[in-house]
């Protein structure tokens, strides 16, 4: 029975679980529930809404909230079309026993995609509620009125019903349709854009002040009676494997329980959290090396992706003839641009608490694909998925697929082994060397200019260390089952991306490859979604480049992108070269863009200024982002001083919670810009803690961000303007932003990611700037 | 093992641990704080800080044995139910995404306040620089602490 279900069939109780559920979220009600776990029906209102007899409302929704605002929007969302007060909702979330499998968090999708089916439902719960009234007065539904969850008859307003009054502890009972979750919906339509009032507004969050009081309760910190500490005890090398453990260097520490190992997986489980920590260090384990290297090292590795014969290669994308067009330009430019692959690196390393209670699991975690976790679970385990779940609550920030997948599944191992509750926690030098990483890239582009500084031709070769790109909590590739042996056969492909831009390029190839590194499984060099999976890197190459073709033109940056804009062109992308016009104007126009090529005119004194622009899609939301930099010509320290961001994602729903969203996703690439690389030796990373896995600081942050929100609908009005997903696109555009604005400042290009002090200082110094 | 007697945000209390048990571990596995968090175990990142002495303390790296005064944690700093400025200021200013590195990031901008109460923007970075967010709170960050050294809480 769920305990959602527990809470509406014990209406005494109903307070309590709604405060319950608003300060404690998943756990308060989580603790309750024994299971079996069914999967709730989403073809059933009751899944999604619950109406309380305070006339308060909770919603049920399947996706995860990494603090950027989606759990307060999905309450304006679904209170703007139940027709509520927002401050008279809650929102429980991710965890999957009580809430339908909405797929957690992924793809910046939660409001383009699942916020549909709220909005739905949330309408149909409201049309269910205006017949019970129109049955209550004895009126037809369309007399009635409805504000505030108070309906009214229209013509006596002295006749007035609370959805409290009309269902409040009971359930709707009501069938909804559709052939998947996002396809959910009853009878009823969504309102126009026009009548919506709390979208569009911007209410505080409502997970904020337990995140500044101390209250909050987190996955770090679920301790199940009779709780065991587990540590791992990772391969010193990739690929190295297990050849003996002494046990008895351990086995007289203070609070040791169990040496668990299978394979090459090792765990150290003691009574308390010091304890395991102590004896993970201590245990002694002798591993044999693989016979051959398996990394190139990291500064050696462009030069190894260049030339490794790609695992797989796309179809490339070709418009009109690029070859001719190439023979025949007047100018032809060609640069290599090089990324490294970067990690999630969270500020809290991976971590997972299972509790093996009543012949059931329970996972607690803050795995932003909780129901995939559930699932991959009882696929490694091999138990039913009923006797699963899942209860998500907040971590550390999870923009991917994180270590946290890998984390679940070691607790839950560990704990159907010890047959008690075990918590897992990596150590920071096991989440900085052994999280996955965004692939890293090597790009060669090629543009072609006619004489009056026109581009006509432009080439695009990517090729990503993306070989056994690591799915989402997939049993047979997560970390654990490498480790174990039982792995599938065979890696998954990966993949290259394209630029997003919308220039209208007469001719154009982009082609992409992808390849592997002599080892892929069992190693810490290990590749998965990043935030934008393959956005920053692809940008940051394309939007450099077509700096580079503004300056070989002679061309001021924003003024050559609105041309490559404008130009005719025969695709049908009307609509979106409209909404690309729109943003890099705005952002010029807020920034007090003075047009004029790059380089700026060289400077004296030691701080260089300069600004850069670049632009990008992702899915249906553009963005521009100006980036202003002072670089210091003495010690090669670069300060993004200034941000401007013109951001069109459609209907916005929070505009203040997606501004934040907005400008610390900003600012995660200026530290992928200036800052992160992973980097290694021929059998080991050597990234393992703050100092040598440097990341951007308080003393990086920009003096001053502006962010202007644009609507560049062609047709802004509309009544069933989309909402477009947000997060992600303000990541992919500004590590050219920022590598543009060097260069005015400096006349030196950048092509090789982080800009580090010392390489600038070098590049500088080479450029005798 | 070793008895050991802490005072902690006004109330005492007496732990069985080793003594060299880092100070962070008793907090949050047996006095029940999860104020403080672990982020790095190496006094890297401030995701652990408390406040010994008016100091800001990374208790990931602090022998329980070798603490002689009272913690105060982030649970202490509204204690009474009353938030402290600087947390009203946090959630004025909407300062956190994940919130996991917050307690760092109030605890050691408290300490900083405690010390200069009306810091130049400059002494702002440098007293917060070694306060990691991987959110990239950052310049929130610094507009809520701005906004109780300038009293507009």
């Amino acid at each position: 029975m769920s305990s959602r279900r527990e809470f509406l069939t014990t209406s005494g109780a109903l307070i309590v679980s709604f405060s319950a559920a608003r300060i404690a979220g998943p756990l308060g009600l989580a603790a309750q529930a024994a299971g079996p776990y069914p999967d709730p029906d989403f073809r059933q209102l009751d899944s999604w809404i619950v109406i309380h007899e305070d006339n308060t409302a909770t919603f049920f929704v399947g996706k995860t909230d990494c603090g950027q605002c989606t759990g307060t929007a999905f309450r304006q969302m679904m209170a703007d079309e139940l027709d509520i007060a927002y401050d008279k909702t809650t929102c429980v979330m991710g965890s999957t026993h009580n809430t339908v499998d909405q797929g957690g968090s992924g793809g910046s999708d939660a409001i383009q995609t699942d916020g549909w089916p709220m909005r739905r439902v949330a309408a149909e719960a409201r049309r269910v509620l205006l017949d019970m009234a129109g049955t209550h007065f004895g009126v037809p539904a369309d007399a009635l009125t409805v504000s505030a969850a108070v309906v009214s008859v229209k013509a006596d307003p002295s006749k007035r019903v609370t959805y409290g009054e009309l269902i409040g502890g009971k359930k709707f009972h009501v069938a909804l349709t559709g052939a998947n979750i996002d396809a959910t919906t009853g009878a009823a339509k969504v309102k126009p854009v026009q009548e919506l009032k709390i979208v569009g507004q911007s209410p505080q969050r409502y997970d904020i002040p337990a995140k500044v009081n101390g209250t909050q309760k987190w996955a770090v910190g679920v301790k199940p009676a009779g709780l065991l500490h587990a540590r791992n005890v990772k391969p010193p090398v990739a690929g190295a494997t297990l050849a003996s453990i002494d046990e008895s260097s351990v086995q007289k520490l203070p609070g040791f329980v169990k040496v668990v190992s299978k394979g090459n997986y090792v765990a150290v489980v003691c009574e308390r959290e010091e304890q395991a920590i102590n004896a993970a260090r201590q245990l002694k384990v002798k591993w044999d090396k693989p016979a051959t290297a398996a990394l190139p090292a990291s500064e050696d590795l462009f030069k190894y992706m260049r030339g490794a014969a790609p695992t797989s290669s796309s179809n490339p994308i070709v418009v009109g003839n690029p070859d001719p067009a190439f023979a025949s330009a007047a100018k032809v430019v060609e640069a290599d641009y090089d990324i490294p692959f970067q990690g999630h690196t969270a500020i809290g390393p991976a971590h997972a608490t299972a509790d093996p209670s009543n012949g059931q699991l329970t996972v607690y975690s803050n795995d932003m694909k909780s129901y995939g976790m559930r699932n991959g679970i009882a696929t490694f385990l091999k138990i039913p998925r009923d006797q699963v779940r899942v209860v998500w609550m907040e971590g550390p920030q999870g923009y991917g697929r994180t270590a946290a997948d890998d984390a679940g599944f070691e607790a839950a191992y560990l704990a159907k082994e010890l047959g008690r509750p075990v918590r897992v926690q990596w150590m920071r030098n096991e989440e900085t060397a052994w999280d996955t990483k965004a692939p890293a890239f090597a790009c060669t582009l090629r543009g072609g200019l006619d004489a009056q500084g026109n581009l006509v031709a432009f080439d695009y070769l990517a090729r990503a260390a993306d070989y056994n790109h690591l799915g989402y909590n997939e049993a047979d590739t997560v970390l654990i089952a490498q480790l174990m042996g039982t792995r599938r056969a065979k890696p998954a492909s990966g993949s290259a991306a394209a630029p997003s831009e919308m220039y209208a390029i007469p001719n154009r190839r982009m082609a992409m490859h992808v390849v592997s590194l002599p080892l892929v499984w069992e190693t810490p060099v290990r590749t998965g979604n990043l935030r934008d999976p393959n956005g920053p890197q692809s940008t940051f190459a394309s939007e450099s480049f077509i700096d580079e073709l503004a300056a070989a033109a002679n061309a001021d940056p924003v003024a050559f992108r609105l041309k490559l804009l404008t130009a005719s062109t025969a695709d049908d992308s009307g609509f979106k070269r409209a909404r690309s016009i729109a943003v890099v104007k705005a952002a010029a126009e807020l920034y007090g863009w003075d047009t004029r090529p790059s380089p700026r005119p060289r400077q004296s004194g030691n701080i260089l200024t300069g600004r850069g622009i670049a632009y990008a899609f992702r899915g249906q939301t553009v963005v521009a982002e100006i980036a202003e930099v002072e670089v210091n010509r003495a010690t090669g320290r670069v300060w993004v001083k200034r941000l401007v961001c013109a951001h069109d994602c459609g209907l916005v729903i929070n505009p203040e919670g997606l501004k934040r969203t907005i400008e610390c996703g900003m600012l995660h690439s200026i530290s992928r810009a200036l800052y992160e690389e992973v980097q290694f030796d021929t059998e080991k990373v050597t990234s393992v803690d703050w100092v040598s896995s440097p990341t951007l600081t308080h003393a990086d942050a920009p003096a001053k961000i502006d962010v202007v929100l644009v609507n560049g609908d062609p047709n802004p009005g509309r009544p069933d303007l989309p909402h477009y997903g947000a997060g992600e696109t303000v990541c992919k555009p500004m590590l050219a932003a920022v590598a543009n604005a060097i260069f005015d400042a400096t006349g030196v290009r950048l092509r090789r990611v982080p800009f580090r002090d010392a390489r600038v200082l070098a590049a500088l110094k080479a450029a005798r700037v | 093992m070793s008895t050991i007697t802490l005072k902690v945000n006004g109330a005492s209390h007496t732990v069985e641990v080793e003594p060299a048990t880092p100070l962070l571990y008793v907090l949050r596995n047996d006095l029940g704080l999860e104020g403080p968090r672990f982020g790095c175990g190496l006094g890297q990142c401030g995701a652990c800080t408390v406040i010994i002495n008016g100091v800001a303390t990374r208790s990931c790296v602090t022998p329980t044995s070798a603490v002689k005064s009272e913690v105060t944690t982030l649970e202490g700093l509204s204690a009474g139910g009353r938030l402290h400025p600087l947390q009203q200021a946090w959630i004025d200013e909407q300062v956190p995404q994940c919130g996991f590195c917050q307690n760092g990031q109030i605890m050691t901008a408290k300490a900083l306040l405690d010390r200069n109460p009306h810091p130049t923007d400059a002494q702002i970075r440098e007293g917060m620089a070694r306060t990691l967010c991987r959110c990239m709170t950052y310049y929130r960050v610094q507009a809520a602490i701005k906004r109780v050294a300038g009293g507009r809480v």
